[in-house]
């Protein structure tokens, strides 16, 4: 079976600058990688490389077996390669419903239409309320974006990315800004995930992190340190030095005593 | 940016799934509201029957700054040379006229939209990659450059002198020029009637949420799929068809066209116009229009050399207090009024 997601050897300078160096990287369908790494690792690089932000200095980016290296971002999207961003980006003057909408009517087309009244498709209206109620989001629909509490806009991001019922996604830490108190809705959230998408979330929090991922990749200035079971990150020495420290290693530790509690 | 405390729903009343829908499922419907301007324009024509040349003149710029707020209210392309594919529908009917006889001026507005809608595609297609300053330079530069050319020109476009006494055809074969412009004063309402529609259809379509998803946030566009650029060209073509109906409407109510359509000053007057009315709001276009052009009138003929000042002086205070405009003022007060029943 082909992996939803192949990146080969990948490259990016930014003139003398290597952020990006040789990155092998493969999600297969459901996968539940972590992206980690110490801060300017690279790691929003890499996935602005794969969407399509930024094009790479060399190397490959396949999405379901073709090759995607040439094409737009906005192709890739509608290839079912879906992201967050680590900062909000959002349609902040409009409601949420019309977020949802909007995302909606690119997927399948209807934004193409000139003529017929935004208003005038149920099945979209209906599709959007769904998402929102899936996030419990349905008591803001009516509420423009930049009226929402950070944590809220931070679960609209989530859903317009849901909306995009994508194949691959992206994560660039979701919980990212919102007091680890509130996190636990939107971890909630990316715990709960259709099984068949392919996931890779770039997170801090080593608990999150443990507790979600099957595999982990750790980068480090730009190249890949290692990748393995979060059983084997959490025993590799060197990924220890490097990044976790004692606090992450007791993380580590503690979600694995508690998935071994549940398994 | 404040990270909030509180994850919890906010004390409004919750919104249920079918009040959420049906917000979307009407906007778009007339509100009797929006009768208004239509009931006034019509009204101008039985109460200022000798100021009906004047009145064209209103209509035109109407249309014109509507087509700005398509691209500038809706799609947040700012651009400095609107005039250019005013200017371009203006030529299309004057030299039509002037030098090939075709005098008839209904098809006269469909020549207009398609030659402007045509450079609009073609500059379009070019200039849009840009956004910003960049883009407010070469907008700037294309309309400089049109006009140049008409100058290089001067044999076919008159110069600055222009073409002078144009004549055309009765509307339908029946309907004559007036010396008093009644018939082209509803001439150009009806002509501002459908555009006005299109322009309606088009903004409350999802092609036109698409548009403001541009304004809005760029980068989620790409991020979701959208393919911003060929949207925009597809709007800023359709804008420049627009203008140039209205360029053409105003060679015909004038019977003449001078290069001064391609100004620099043409292209601004109509942003400040769109600005005072109030952008995205389709009927900004209308009362910044005819707010502007009734003062400059007034303004003009107290002091025909310090009339700018009072134009300044109302851009100035609308900048301060009425940051969204006049419309945004209506708004504003409708709201109150509505909270005050409601208490």
């Amino acid at each position: 079976m082909t992996a939803a997601l192949q990146v080969e050897s990948l490259n990016r300078n930014f003139g003398a600058l290597h952020v990006t160096r040789d990155v092998n990287l493969t999600l297969e369908r459901g996968a539940r990688r972590a992206l980690i790494g110490p801060n300017g690792a690279g790691k929003t690089t890499l996935i602005n490389l794969i969407t399509g932000v930024l094009s790479p200095s060399s190397g490959r980016v396949l999405l379901n077996g073709d090759d995607i290296t040439a094409t737009s971002q906005a192709f890739r999207a509608r290839r079912g390669l879906a992201r967050t961003f680590q900062i909000n980006q959002l349609f902040r003057g409009l409601t949420v419903l019309e977020n949802i909408v909007m995302t909606i009517g690119e997927r399948d087309g209807e934004n193409n239409n000139l003529w017929r009244p935004a208003g005038a498709k149920r099945s979209v209206i209906d599709e959007a309320l769904d998402h929102l109620q899936s996030l419990r989001l349905v008591d803001d629909a009516l509420r423009l974006v930049r009226e929402l509490p950070y944590g809220r806009q931070r679960l609209v991001e989530i859903a317009i990315a849901l909306a995009q019922k994508p194949r691959v996604l992206l994560l660039d830490e979701p919980a990212a800004g919102v007091p680890s108190s509130e996190s636990h809705l939107i971890l909630d959230v990316v715990a709960g995930l259709d099984p068949d998408i392919a996931v890779l979330i770039i997170e801090h929090d080593m608990d999150v992190v443990f507790r979600f991922a099957k595999e982990i990749t750790v980068l480090v200035q730009g190249a890949v340190f290692t990748q393995g079971t979060p059983d084997e990150i959490m025993a590799n020495a060197e990924v220890r030095a490097v990044y976790l420290g004692e606090d992450g290693h007791a993380a580590a530790q503690k979600a694995g005593q508690r998935g071994g509690q549940h398994g | 940016m404040a990270v909030s405390n509180t994850m919890t729903a906010p004390a409004k009343p919750a919104a249920s799934r079918e009040e959420a829908a049906s917000f979307l499922i009407k906007r778009h419907r007339f509100r009797a509201a929006e009768a208004l301007p239509w009931l006034i324009a019509i009204a101008v024509y039985f109460i200022f029957p000798d100021r009906m040349t004047f009145g064209s003149q209103v209509l035109v710029m109407i249309m014109f700054a509507l087509s700005l707020d398509l691209i500038l209210g809706y799609a947040g392309i700012v651009t400095l040379g609107h005039a250019a594919f005013f200017g371009i529908g203006a030529y299309t009917v004057g030299l039509g006229a002037a030098k090939l006889g075709w005098t008839e001026p209904v098809s006269g507005l469909f020549a207009a939209a398609i030659v402007a809608g045509l450079v609009g595609f073609m500059t379009g297609w070019f200039l849009l990659r840009y956004r910003g300053l960049t883009l407010l330079m070469l907008t700037l530069a294309t309309a400089i450059m049109l006009q140049e050319a008409g100058n290089l020109r001067s044999d076919l476009s008159g110069g600055y002198d222009g073409l002078p006494g144009l004549t055309f055809d009765p509307l339908f074969g029946k309907f004559d020029y007036d010396l008093y412009g009644h018939t082209y004063y509803i001439y150009a309402l009806v002509a501002l009637a459908v555009v006005f529609y299109v322009v309606r259809r088009i903004v409350y379509s999802p092609f036109g949420a698409a548009l403001t998803g541009i304004r809005e946030n760029v980068r989620r566009m790409h991020a979701i799929g959208s393919p911003v650029h060929g949207r925009l060209v597809m709007v800023y073509t359709i804008a420049a068809a627009i203008a140039g109906i209205a360029g053409a409407l105003f060679t015909q109510t004038n019977a003449y066209v001078t290069l001064t359509v391609f100004d620099f000053d043409n292209s601004a007057k109509v942003m400040v116009m769109l600005i005072l009315g109030g952008t995205g709001r389709l009927y900004g276009a209308f009362l910044g229009a005819a707010v502007y052009m009734i003062l400059e009138d007034h303004l003009s003929k107290l002091s025909p050399t310090f009339w700018q000042f009072g134009i300044g002086l109302l851009l100035v205070l609308a900048v301060l207090f009425a940051r969204r405009g006049l419309m945004g003022l209506i708004e504003d007060a409708a709201k109150f009024v509505a909270k005050r029943r409601q208490s």
